[in-house]
């Protein structure tokens, strides 16, 4: 069974410290080229290689991910 | 399958726990203090123990813990978190009581708090942030820092002629007959964060059982205090903080 999976950042609170973007075991993450209100360049997902597996989320430490997770048929 | 097929409430798989408030805290970016609230509140959430609980924060960079956590708080002078968790817990045995601190808190001022509510065995649980160094004052050097490392009272590296040699805390209080489940976690991976958030549970569980004091050790990060960045930290933290305090499970009566 495959599973596909989004994150949503919320961007204005991410501080950019990266550790999602080594933690995640697909390298779907990575800190955007844009910066948010105070100047952090945020995370961002990229390509569709997200399983869903929420390690980034659990190793945030500003709680700034949301993982969405859906078999595929 | 596209984005909007997925992106539905119904898939939700992790959320920011609804225990933590929306202000944003005031950590440098990566601290793992972020991580190891986020574990108390899924917790306390989990456990349905929101209006049961009381936190007792430190002095250090954790002193604001009662804006990111709602639940009841109390702020302690420095060091004396667990004399303020015994007096709260004894009024009031029905709830559970946690203290919060880091090393420079626990492991030297408040030295003298802890030993004695550990060999009390009061029924309250103890988080014990260790980074190793005092992060909130400038990054001097803590009772924990490692022999050689560097911080800014010792620029060439802890000596152990001159400064002492490094004190492992946790080893030292699972002497003590009073307390009930001494372990000690780490959160800068992810299958690391989910046993660490295993172990506060069991040590909330345990608080509640009359059986002694449970304390929880997190090996944590200072990346602004190591001149490191958060995922350089957490790599140096592996390789050097491990050796001297590996993690894992130190005691537990009920095993």
């Amino acid at each position: 069974m495959a599973f596909k999976g989004i994150i949503e950042v919320d961007t204005q609170r991410c501080k950019g410290c990266s550790v999602c973007v080594a933690n995640c075991p697909t390298g779907s993450i990575r800190l955007s080229s844009k910066v948010n209100g105070k100047g952090y360049n945020y995370a961002e997902m990229v390509g569709d290689g997200c399983i869903g597996c929420s390690n980034c989320a659990i190793v945030c430490p500003d709680s700034v991910i949301t993982v969405y997770r859906a078999k595929v048929q | 399958m596209n984005i909007e097929d997925i992106k539905k409430p119904e898939n939700i798989v992790y959320r920011k726990p609804a225990l933590l408030t929306d202000n944003i805290m005031h950590y440098c970016p990566g601290c793992s203090h972020g991580t190891v609230h986020k574990l108390i509140a899924e917790v306390i959430d989990e456990m349905g123990i929101q209006d049961k609980t009381i936190g007792i924060s430190p002095v250090g960079c954790s002193v604001f813990a009662y804006n990111y956590i709602d639940i009841d708080w109390q702020e302690a002078a420095h060091g004396r978190a667990p004399a303020l968790a015994t007096a709260t817990k004894r009024l009031c045995p029905d709830k559970y009581v946690f203290t919060y601190q880091g090393d420079g808190d626990l492991a030297s001022i408040g030295t003298a708090e802890i030993i004695h509510a550990c060999s009390r065995g009061e029924n309250i649980v103890v988080i014990f942030i260790n980074n190793g160094i005092y992060g909130m004052t400038g990054g001097q050097m803590a009772p924990t820092t490692l022999l050689g490392m560097k911080t800014s009272t010792t620029p060439y590296g802890r000596d152990a002629k001159l400064n002492g040699f490094p004190i492992k805390i946790t080893e030292m209080l699972a002497e003590l007959d009073g307390t009930a489940y001494i372990t000690r976690q780490s959160v800068h991976t992810a299958p690391a964060a989910r046993k660490a958030k295993n172990a506060i549970r069991k040590a909330f569980e345990y608080s509640s059982k009359g059986i002694g004091l449970s304390f929880v050790e997190i090996v944590a990060t200072c990346n602004s205090g190591w001149k490191l960045s958060p995922v350089e930290a957490n790599r140096w933290m592996e390789e050097h903080m491990f050796e001297k305090y590996p993690p894992g499970d130190i005691k537990d009566i009920l095993k």
